[in-house]
């Protein structure tokens, strides 16, 4: 009963989401204000139908009530609550319904935050969501319906996989939906500007807290993404270019662009089409991600073809979406005036140059991911692509980037002359050259060309960051005065910056001064990394709730003190019969000890030697830190009080378009 | 075809060494570092998506003991690699070498930077008439009242 409901509940929502789509455009069309406002109500009832029905799922999975056909595919009675709840968005079906979630819940976010914003606009905004949100509905109770029920209906699930049995995976994926999904109302409001004509300084101030907010989840999904790999895969490795990743960051480079550009577009009321072009890539990008992930055409273009059905619509669907927006974009955006002009020597110039590196870089991801595809197809033979190419290609096109933020602050809007700007830069540039040379002979005590070009770069943006904070604070009385006077958005920049700059010394030195061992150790027998010693204390047979675990204690020394005591685990998950390895970490900010199991040398003897892998990770912490400040950075500038009396000033003019 | 040769270097292979084990035999530190370097640049066939260096499969293992045993007998990266091209093709590497076919890959994002870069500097650099809107009664209003929390 309780599964029907859940169905039901998802037709309901797609007869509103047609509403939500239609009668506010033709109100706009006729200049009909009341069937304009129809779109704010029929989002927030789209919103709580599909609660409804995600309720009703997670119910589904809470009473392990396998004749729901998702529900045995991906659940075990023994498989602990939490991991029950989180198992709604463990494979195809669930994270559709995921996503349509965060859909609805974004919608109905703007329908209350927006209420003050000409009708045009927010209804306009409101129907091209309820658009998105029928596609995805369609999707769904086409081709993906979680509640189609099982006959007969097994006894046992069959269990979640055990790589998403994780706390990682339990907050990583819903944050990644609300980044990508969030970038389906910087979409909107692009549909919104193009239809309505309105496309100013006014409309980027609307659309970019959206926009940043969508980023600042995409950012924290990403980087809990890294760390959930990390603990979880036991390579060691935090980042593997993986296709599926590759989905995931070319929305977040584009997205970055976007928040750039929009900056421009607000303060100087230019690069109003590339700002409109972005929303619709970066969305469309986002799209391209599900569809990569979800269709299988991944493992092998000829996959595509076991699911048809499934891959056919969400082609579809792209095509309709990106090609709809791209089309209107087309006939649209040559209407839109210029308003000003643009210098070389600028802020709005300089940030012109960020959006070609981060977009080019994006494009670089995407033709690499694809690149095996497409020869595949054209039978030009097989090929791979992965991290030696990426990381490559990425340092390369990321550099000038990073050489360009120092410029952040300095430069002014308008126009600037750049030789003056420079002046007061002239030593930080000096000391990061020296200290970033410096840094990894006094750190590790040995050079390498890779990490310090990273490290001179890290100190870079990091001591120019700074810099454009103290210059606004010294121009003010006091240090009180000075502090409060910094916008909030301005924190939130430099916040982001700064994280950019810790991210980047934390990729230069892990990457390069990284240690890995693979040993083999008996019961007390023990292997170095440098000072550190690891000593290998035997397994222990430990019983989970629904795996088996041989874990084992290993006893790390610096110079001859102990100083933790890992317990790196092999599950084996009888229900799936699979293998996982959790790793143990000690880690502090300078360094990461990371140890994982590899198998037993003789596989029916658990209590002799063991294969071991060993790893010494510098400033590991660094990278996923420097995630976390851009998140920060990103709440601060979302959360700015001119947005707010943007609305504010917005609500109190008389609704040109919609009372003519 | 290729999948029987892969079935049959599996049977060949199989009951082989355990994953992970470490190699035996001694590398200096300059030829473990080029080890080290080169399985992280090699794929694992019979994976999803692995290096051989990260990969549990036997399959791994085994080409992990295969450049071990090279570089041990004093071949350069470019021969380990000539080796493992020969017999599992260029699929093998996750670092495709420069030739007429990858070219556009490792030559096109340059192209790309270049073409933005031109394209940006004439927007900079394009004069133009500055066709502004004449400000409607609103536009004006919203300005005046956004400027004023400009500080």
């Amino acid at each position: 009963m309780i599964p029907e409901l859940g169905h039901f509940a998802l037709w309901l929502a797609l007869a509103v989401g047609l509403v939500q789509a239609i009668v506010p455009t033709v109100g706009y069309a006729r200049r009909n204000l009341r069937w304009m406002s129809i779109a704010g109500a029929a989002s927030q009832v789209q919103f709580l139908l599909v609660v409804v029905s995600y309720l009703c799922l997670s119910e589904a999975f809470r009473q392990n009530d396998f004749s729901v056909a998702y529900v045995a595919a991906n659940s075990h009675s023994a498989l602990p609550l939490i991991y029950r709840l989180s198992a709604v968005w463990g494979a195809h079906e669930g994270s559709l319904l995921l996503w349509l979630l965060m859909l609805s819940g974004w919608a109905f976010a703007v329908s209350i935050f927006n209420r003050r914003l000409p009708a045009d606009i927010s209804s306009l905004v409101l129907a091209a969501l309820g658009a998105v949100s029928v596609g995805f509905l369609l999707f769904m109770l086409l081709t993906s319906n979680p509640f189609d029920r099982a006959f007969p209906i097994p006894l046992e699930g069959r269990d979640l996989n055990p790589l998403l049995q994780d706390p990682g995976l339990i907050i990583h994926p819903p944050m990644l939906y609300m980044g990508y999904v969030g970038f389906s109302v910087a979409f909107a409001f692009a549909i919104a500007a193009l239809v309505t004509g309105r496309m100013d300084s006014a409309w980027a101030r609307w659309a970019r807290p959206w926009t940043t907010t969508a980023w600042l989840f995409l950012t924290m999904g990403i980087t809990l993404g890294s760390w959930w790999a990390y603990n979880e895969l036991g390579w060691g490795g935090w980042w593997f270019w993986d296709p599926v990743e590759n989905a995931s960051f070319m929305p977040w480079l584009v997205g970055t662009a976007l928040i750039h550009s929009l900056a421009v577009t607000e303060k100087r009321g230019l690069l109003q089409s590339w700002t409109l072009l972005l929303s619709i890539v970066a969305f469309s990008l986002s799209l391209l991600g599900t569809f990569l992930v979800r269709s299988g055409v991944l493992v092998s273009v000829h996959a595509f073809a076991t699911d048809p059905a499934r891959g056919v619509f969400i082609l579809a669907f792209l095509g309709v979406v990106v090609g709809g927006g791209l089309l209107l974009y087309a006939i649209r955006a040559p209407k839109l005036v210029r308003q000003g002009e643009m210098q070389l020597a600028s802020r709005e110039g300089l940030l012109l140059f960020n959006n070609v590196f981060l977009v080019v870089t994006a494009a670089m991801v995407l033709f690499g991911t694809l690149f095996p595809l497409l020869m595949d197809a054209l039978d030009l033979g097989k090929y791979s692509v992965g991290p030696p190419y990426f990381n490559r290609m990425f340092f390369l096109l990321m550099a000038p980037l990073a050489v360009l933020v120092g410029f952040a602050g300095v430069v002014s809007w308008k126009r600037a002359n750049l030789v003056e700007s420079f002046k007061p830069l002239r030593l930080l540039a000096l000391v990061a050259v020296v200290l970033g040379i410096a840094l990894p002979f006094v750190t590790q005590g040995q050079g390498s060309v890779a990490a310090s070009a990273g490290a001179v770069l890290a100190v870079w943006v990091l001591v120019t960051s700074v810099q454009e904070v103290w210059r606004r604070v010294r121009a003010k009385p006091s240090l009180a005065a000075g502090l409060r006077s910094v916008p909030r958005g301005a924190w939130g920049m430099t916040l982001a910056h700064i994280g950019l700059g810790v991210w980047t010394m934390g990729v230069a030195f892990a990457s390069t001064f990284n240690v890995e061992k693979d040993v083999r150790l008996g019961s007390g027998q023990s292997a170095d990394i440098g000072r550190y010693e690891f000593r290998f204390d035997g397994v222990t047979h430990v019983e989970g709730p629904n795996f088996k675990s041989d874990t084992g204690h290993v006893v790390v020394s610096y110079r001859g003190r102990e100083i933790a005591t890992l317990n790196p685990e092999k599950r084996l998950y009888p229900s799936q019969g699979s293998v996982m390895t959790e790793a143990a970490v000690d880690h502090n900010p300078l360094r990461d000890l990371y140890v994982a199991m590899g198998e037993p040398i003789d596989k029916n003897d658990a209590n002799g030697d063991w294969a071991l892998r060993l790893y010494y990770k510098p400033m590991m912490r660094l990278v996923w830190f420097g995630g976390v400040l851009m998140f920060f950075g990103g709440i601060l500038a979302a959360t700015d009080r001119r947005y707010r009396l943007a609305q504010r000033a917005s609500a109190s003019i008389p609704d040109g378009a919609a009372a003519a | 075809m290729r999948t029987l040769i892969l079935a049959a270097l599996l049977f060949v292979f199989a009951g082989g060494a355990f994953a992970l084990t470490p190699q035996e035999g001694a590398l200096d530190p300059e030829q473990e570092a080029r080890y080290r370097t080169l399985i992280h640049e090699l794929r694992c066939l019979v994976c999803q998506n692995q290096t051989i260096a990260d990969s549990n499969a036997d399959l791994a293992a085994d080409l992990r003991r295969e450049v071990h045993t090279h570089i041990a007998a004093g071949a350069t990266d470019d021969e380990v690699r000539r080796y493992v091209t020969d017999r599992y093709g260029e699929f093998v590497l996750y670092k495709p070498p420069m030739t007429a076919r990858t070219a556009v890959l490792w030559i096109g994002p340059f192209l790309l930077v270049a073409l933005g870069v031109l394209i940006a500097l004439r927007m900079l650099r394009r004069p133009r008439a500055v066709a502004t809107p004449a400000p409607t009664a609103d536009t004006e209003r919203l300005r005046r009242l956004l400027d004023e929390e400009e500080r």
